[in-house]
């Protein structure tokens, strides 16, 4: 046996050789999977569980796989602008019009809403409560209620400013009513309310999934201005080329189907159904 | 004054070898013969180590420093051994292949098996060096060094760390070395040890050479001056047996 | 608040049994994902371990001008966070960063890049150090039986190889806990890049805290079992060895 100093310095020269090997065999790997897409979407979409109960439908009927990464709107949307998604699933119409408009998308159609709801207090200190948004809000700054934002661009995150614009607060420059931005996802936002007993601006879905609620409750729902539009856009291969076009638009098309909106409708959680498609006919 | 003869393997003139401002070695001037078996006494910081690693050739120093035969090979043995976490075995095969890495592995591992035997080690050859005894490590250290059959072997207090019949046992090798034609130069403090096995025995001194003469002349009576009364044991250091 | 009290004193027991249960009914995708998050932090100690170690090694007896500011350099990265690594690798690895044509973004090997870059400097530093303690040790005593600079120190890398493991455990440990790095460059994706640590994290975002908690203890048990594992395979030296005299 030849001795060990050298031989130790070849062993480890083939081991790191084998790293690099292994890792440039990961692209030959992703080629593999040439039947599936990127998806680029949202925590709340992802957490409300929609897409555990759509994909499987999808997979089944065209055997495409669909890989969601989800992030907040304004992420998903840049995610989509570097072409690292294939198609976009996200609730900001202006963003996403304001992407289709750079070239980035194809374009955009409208697939399902949801609608928000502002969760408070069960003692409702403000005295929110009611079917108008934007007077809850109004309310909640004249008694200065804790209210929790997400201040993270995502899609709930620009609807809640658009709300607050509506009732003529601007509410994070201002910073009325103890207005606390966390920057973060919809579970901790509401997280933080919980603990805090403060208001917050919550999708449905989200809200139904939520384990923590301690003392809040829904204060203000079925306002008109409250329901939330999803879109879902192909990102455009004319920008990036390697984008998987043909799998992203037979999604697109499917989840604009009747097939799909049937699906998207029977999702249901604690018997309520929480997204309703309205995807033009 | 001996003349330099044929078989003169190393010449010092006035060498001095320092430590940045501490001089360890001062004007050393001497030759190692062949066949010579120099002890080299002293005080702690009389500058015995640096003698011998300016001998073995592995510190800068000034003045001149001559191998007569380039090719010779040394080896060098220190008080307490490094051994690596490995068994009896493969250090002396890794001590083999870094001396002689252009030799065929079956010759290296016949040579460590000779090596092995020499010193008496054979039944311990599987066991973690790290395990063996103070005078068992010392006798793999041997091992390591006569393995490569080198004509001068250089060691520094080999047997300061030891007990008295570990010490007696690596005495007995050295002496055995020597009865073979090896040449050795050894530091030590232990003047029993020196009188035992040197021919020539080296008197350091502040780093100076004080004296430098056949055993049995250094050890007559009436050796002059600090060497005198090193010898009587009323310097620093006592006479040990 | 008292709500707040009672949901933590309720949280944590909950989780024991929760993990409990998980363990035993051994559920397939907890099983996958477990298996993802050995497979990823392991690769990547693993493709550390042939660089660092080396490195480590040879950086204890290199000796070039800028050495200082290069030491100075690893040792500042030792405190990584692993959220940044994770940002770099993704701008790094996006279609429109310069390795997008590689195509690997959001997939487990993108995950064993980010945590190799992170452990590396574990890995180097230690090596680095621990090398040239053994050299302070034995290094002249080598270099007086033949020894080069590089040869002394890959042999005092086999020498001091139940240190390396140690070494390893710690980049290991890293490697698994973080969640920073794997979030980013994997995305998180079900089925595909989910590991513990994102989908505790999921879980925590979605307020399912006793869920979260109970997969960290499973986390946990995991690699306690691993350690287990080495430890009965050291027989008598090494990291998780106790000395016994």
């Amino acid at each position: 046996m030849v001795a060990r100093g050298l031989n130790q310095a070849r062993r480890r020269a083939v081991l790191a050789l084998a790293c690099a090997a292994s890792l440039a065999g990961a692209p030959l790997l992703a080629a593999a999977q040439e039947r599936s897409i990127t998806m680029a979407s949202t925590t709340s979409t992802e957490q409300s569980g929609l897409f555990a109960h759509l994909l499987p439908a999808f997979r089944q009927a065209t055997g495409i796989d669909v890989r969601v990464v989800a992030v907040g709107t304004g992420q998903a949307l840049d995610m989509g602008r570097r072409g690292d998604a294939d198609v976009l699933f996200v609730h900001d119409r202006e963003a996403e019009e304001k992407l289709v408009a750079e070239g980035f998308g194809i374009k955009r159609t409208d697939v399902m809403y949801n609608d928000f709801v502002i969760v408070g207090p069960q003692g409702d200190p403000a005295g929110a409560k009611g079917r108008d948004v934007v007077a809850a809000l109004a309310k909640i700054a004249e008694k200065s209620g804790t209210f929790i934002s997400r201040g993270d661009k995502s899609g709930t995150h620009a609807a809640e400013l658009r709300y607050w614009k509506m009732a003529g607060i601007d509410a994070p420059a201002t910073k009325v009513a103890a207005y606390k931005e966390c920057g973060c996802g919809m579970g901790p936002a509401l997280n933080i309310a919980a603990q805090s007993d403060a208001y917050a601006l919550s999708d449905r879905g989200t809200w139904l999934g939520f384990k923590n609620r301690g003392n809040l409750q829904i204060l203000v729902e079925g306002d008109q201005r409250l329901f939330n539009q999803y879109g879902v856009i192909v990102v455009n291969p004319a920008k990036h080329p390697h984008v998987k076009v043909q799998l992203a638009q037979a999604f697109a098309d499917w989840v604009l189907s009747p097939a799909g909106q049937q699906t998207i409708a029977s999702y249901k959680v604690g018997g309520e159904q929480l997204f309703f498609p309205n995807a033009p006919r | 004054m001996t003349l330099l003869r044929a078989s003169t393997l190393i010449v010092l003139r006035d060498a001095s070898v320092a430590y940045g401002a501490v001089k360890a070695v001062r004007n050393a001037t001497m030759w190692v013969t062949q066949g010579d078996f120099i002890a080299v006494v002293g005080a702690n910081g009389s500058g015995k180590t640096s003698l011998l690693r300016l001998l073995h050739g592995v510190v800068a120093h000034t003045g001149s420093r001559e191998m007569l035969r380039p090719s010779g090979v040394q080896a060098m043995v220190f008080q307490r051994p490094f051994l690596l976490r490995l068994s009896v075995w493969n250090n002396l095969r890794i001590a083999l292949w870094l001396a002689q890495p252009d030799t065929a592995t079956a010759l290296r591992e016949e040579r460590a098996e000779q090596a092995l035997r020499r010193v008496g080690l054979g039944a311990l050859r599987d066991r973690p060096a790290r395990s063996l005894s103070g005078g068992e490590q010392q006798r793999l250290a041997l091992a390591r060094a006569w393995a490569v059959r080198p004509d001068i072997l250089f060691l520094d207090e080999p047997t300061a760390s030891l007990d008295p019949s570990a010490k007696k046992d690596v005495e007995a090798l050295l002496a055995d070395f020597a009865a073979d034609g090896m040449t050795l130069v050894m530091s030590t403090h232990n003047l029993g040890q020196a009188k035992r096995l040197a021919s020539r025995v080296i008197y350091m001194d502040e780093g100076r050479i004080d004296i430098d003469l056949p055993t049995s002349e250094f050890f007559a009576s009436g050796t002059p001056g600090r060497a005198g009364l090193f010898l009587k044991g009323q310097l620093s250091w006592s006479l040990e047996g | 608040m008292p709500s707040d009290e009672r949901l933590v004193m309720s949280a944590v027991p909950e989780s024991f049994a929760t993990a409990f249960r998980l363990i035993v009914h051994a559920d397939p995708a907890l099983v996958r994902t477990v298996a993802l998050s050995l497979a990823v932090s392991g690769s990547a100690c693993l493709c550390a371990a042939g660089f660092g170690l080396a490195s480590g090694a040879w950086l204890a007896v290199a000796r070039f001008p800028g050495q200082r500011a290069v030491l100075l350099a690893l040792d500042t990265l030792l405190a990584l966070p692993s959220v940044v690594v994770g940002l770099a690798v993704y701008l790094l690895l996006s279609r429109s960063g310069p390795l997008g044509s590689w195509g690997i973004l959001f997939t487990p090997a993108a995950m064993v890049i980010a945590q190799t870059i992170l452990v590396l400097p574990i890995v180097t530093a230690l090596a680095r150090q621990v090398v040239a303690d053994a050299l302070r040790e034995g290094g002249d005593q080598l270099r007086s039986m033949g020894a080069g600079a590089l040869a002394s120190a890959l042999l005092m890398l086999l020498h001091e190889r139940w240190a390396m493991a140690t070494v390893m455990l710690i980049a290991f440990g890293r490697a698994i806990a973080e969640v920073g790095a794997v979030m980013i460059v994997g995305g998180n994706i079900d089925g595909v890049t989910r590991v513990m640590t994102t989908t505790i994290a999921l879980e925590t975002s979605k307020g399912d805290l006793p869920l979260a908690l109970a997969l960290g203890l499973v986390l946990l048990v995991v690699v306690a079992l691993l350690n287990v594992a080495i430890a009965l395979f050291q027989r008598g030296s090494g990291p998780l060895a106790v000395e016994l005299r």
